[in-house]
């Protein structure tokens, strides 16, 4: 009989602590509640960006800004429910980060203001119906690439490249987007783009080198799939004599040989700006829907020459960072 | 973990509970370990979502989510008895198919449905609130499956389909047909994940080509909670079971994700999750209050 009680307080217990683990309400003056569908560096380093640029503009955390991180870790139920628990908390801003967290976040609150970031198509996604005026409780930014110029790029360092090969993963909404505008802009251009796709990270390598033989360059867009998995990219155009762009320029120290982009960290950054405008008092409707503003040109030589590509001089000289 | 926090967990957690319904019905009536689950679960979710944003009544989206999601079963329990593949290779192939079959049938990787009419939308009007209407809504779907499967269960019918899964030959010898029986239950197995899938999609406002990841783990996970705290000696109380463990790990991640206090990082979330549900298997104490309480009443 007390062995039943206290098998009863037992249970009783688990279930009572995880329903009364309250997060302590405190008398802060900001609340930003993050969230992420998965850790990975492009996503934690926009994070990052956001929280640097809060306190850059007199919030920080722990002072004056309770800031709240969670990540999904890659599943859709939790995403879901970190959603409504973010609701729940009343923060005073969300800012889901990728497509499927800012999917869950919209639908799940009409009133709660919400920053999205890292969102190639929130037309697409139906986040926003209206990207100069959005309306609502919603805004954010979109991290779309500036492709006709990476093109043209490709075409100014290798000149005799007609056909670019394009790993991607078939299953994120980004990369897909992405390959679509490619297509578009390689028509006019006189380019022929090679799809190859590799829906795992695992399944890159062999993505990769299915394209050998079929094209002259490879191209690898903002995809967190392929980018995961860059060294295997990377180690085909070495052994291939392939020269590999990037979309972004954190693949160019790890050997895209040049990439006219952006870094996450500076999305945050820019994301932090909006959430800031946000906090002051402004309507999310009111604020349109930004592009990235900072792109930079990173080349590195070194990966070029393994690649058996020369760098000209001119873009050398105009890069932002030069990897040696 | 406030009002608003705990309702979404019991939401999701009545959502996932279909999900626990349909491993139950193949992991232990019919014991076929089935990893379907992983592509008849994001496929429910892109029949619905691509039929309700092509204009279709929602309802009748969902009914075709629970369809196409019967027919992924089928397909896996014809590999296996037609074939002979065994049973885990025959439902990995189905689960990798359907993951180029979900992109066929969305056209691309993400749809959204949040402005669009759901199953919901005619119980809007109401006055009641979203925050309490959803979990409501999703609660009386698995109430309605639950009582289905467990009458089916007790019926003629399932009791052959429960003979064919704890031993197949004396089933035989008695006369039942036990494949026929294999492929009624791995479809209304999936059915059940599929229509989970269109409840989903329809409560978070969208359907992703990624949203499999993962549900086969949650749902059996789900499954043993569901043993441990109650039991599994009668059909009836074994399906409560299910829906409750399901509710009670969307709570353990709920505490999960309430961990910070305790120096937690959010990378932590799953790891905290699985010491949740294994310290309540594991307990002594958690494991008969609720058996007691039933063993009773058998």
């Amino acid at each position: 009989m007390r062995h039943d009680t206290m098998r009863r307080l037992i249970a009783a217990g688990v279930v009572g602590a995880a329903v009364g683990a309250a997060a302590p309400a405190e008398a802060q003056e900001a609340f930003v509640a993050v969230t992420a569908i998965v850790e990975h560096p492009v996503l934690d380093a926009c994070r990052d960006g956001i929280r640097d640029e809060l306190k850059a503009g007199g919030y920080e955390d722990g002072k004056n800004l309770k800031f709240v991180y969670e990540s999904a870790q890659g599943q859709p139920g939790t995403a879901a429910q970190i959603a409504r628990q973010f609701v729940g908390d009343n923060p005073t801003v969300i800012v889901p980060i990728s497509t499927p967290s800012a999917q869950a976040v919209v639908a799940a609150t009409s009133d709660i203001p919400v920053v999205f970031t890292a969102v190639t198509d929130p037309l697409g996604a139906k986040l926003v119906s209206n990207l100069e005026k959005p309306g609502g409780n919603v805004t954010g930014m979109s991290d779309l690439s500036p492709i006709a110029k990476h093109l043209e790029l490709i075409q100014e360092i290798t000149p005799g490249a007609k056909t670019i090969g394009v790993p991607y993963n078939p299953g994120e909404a980004n990369a897909v987007a992405l390959v679509d505008l490619l297509k578009s802009h390689a028509g006019a251009m006189g380019l022929t783009i090679v799809e190859a796709a590799a829906p795992k990270s695992s399944d890159v390598l062999a993505a990769t080198q299915s394209l050998v033989g079929k094209v002259d360059v490879i191209y690898v867009p903002t995809d967190n799939t392929i980018v995961t998995a860059l060294e295997a990219v990377i180690q085909v155009g070495i052994d291939n004599q392939l020269p590999v762009y990037a979309g972004d320029t954190d693949s160019v120290p790890r050997g895209a040989i040049a990439a006219l982009g952006f870094n996450y960290y500076d999305v945050g950054r820019q994301t932090g700006k909006i959430v800031l405008r946000v906090l002051k008092g402004e309507k999310p409707g009111d604020i349109a829907v930004e592009g990235v503003e900072i792109t930079e040109l990173h080349v590195n030589p070194g990966a070029a020459a393994k690649m058996g590509v020369t760098i000209p001089e001119a873009v050398v000289k105009r890069a932002k960072m030069v990897v040696q | 973990m406030n009002l608003a926090s705990f309702l979404g967990a019991v939401e999701i957690g009545f959502v996932f509970g279909l999900v626990a319904l349909g491993v139950f019905l193949s992991f232990r009536v019919l014991n076929f370990p089935d990893l379907t689950v992983d592509g008849s679960f994001p496929l429910g979710a892109a029949v619905a979502a691509t039929l309700i944003v092509g204009g279709v009544d929602p309802y009748f989206a969902t009914l075709a989510a629970i369809l196409a999601g019967a027919l992924a079963g089928l397909v896996t329990a014809f590999l296996n008895l037609r074939f002979g593949i065994l049973h885990l290779l025959a439902s990995i192939l189905t689960m990798i198919a359907l993951y180029s079959i979900n992109l066929r049938i969305m056209g691309r990787p993400n749809v959204p449905v949040m402005n669009e009419a759901t199953i919901l939308s005619p119980f809007e009007g109401l006055g009641l609130a979203k925050v309490y209407l959803r979990p409501l809504l999703a609660g009386i779907v698995l109430l309605a499956a639950m009582a289905l499967l467990a009458r089916f269960l007790r019926s003629d019918y399932g009791l052959a389909m429960r003979a064919t899964g704890s031993n197949a030959r004396m089933a035989r010898a008695q006369g039942v047909g036990t494949a026929q029986a294999t492929y009624v239950g791995m479809a209304l197995s999936n059915a059940l994940v599929g229509l989970a899938g269109a409840m989903f999609t329809q409560t978070v406002g969208y359907a992703d080509a990624g949203m499999g990841t993962g549900v086969i783990v949650v749902g059996l996970a789900a499954v043993i909670l569901g043993e441990a705290l109650f039991g599994s000696r009668n059909v009836v109380v074994w399906i409560i079971g299910c829906a409750a463990g399901s509710v009670l790990y969307r709570l353990a991640v709920g505490l999960a994700l309430n961990a910070d206090f305790l120096g937690l990082d959010s990378s932590d979330l799953n790891l905290v999750t699985a010491v949740l549900v294994a310290v309540a298997l594991i307990l002594p104490g958690a494991r008969n209050p609720f058996r007691a309480m039933f063993a009773a009443r058998r």
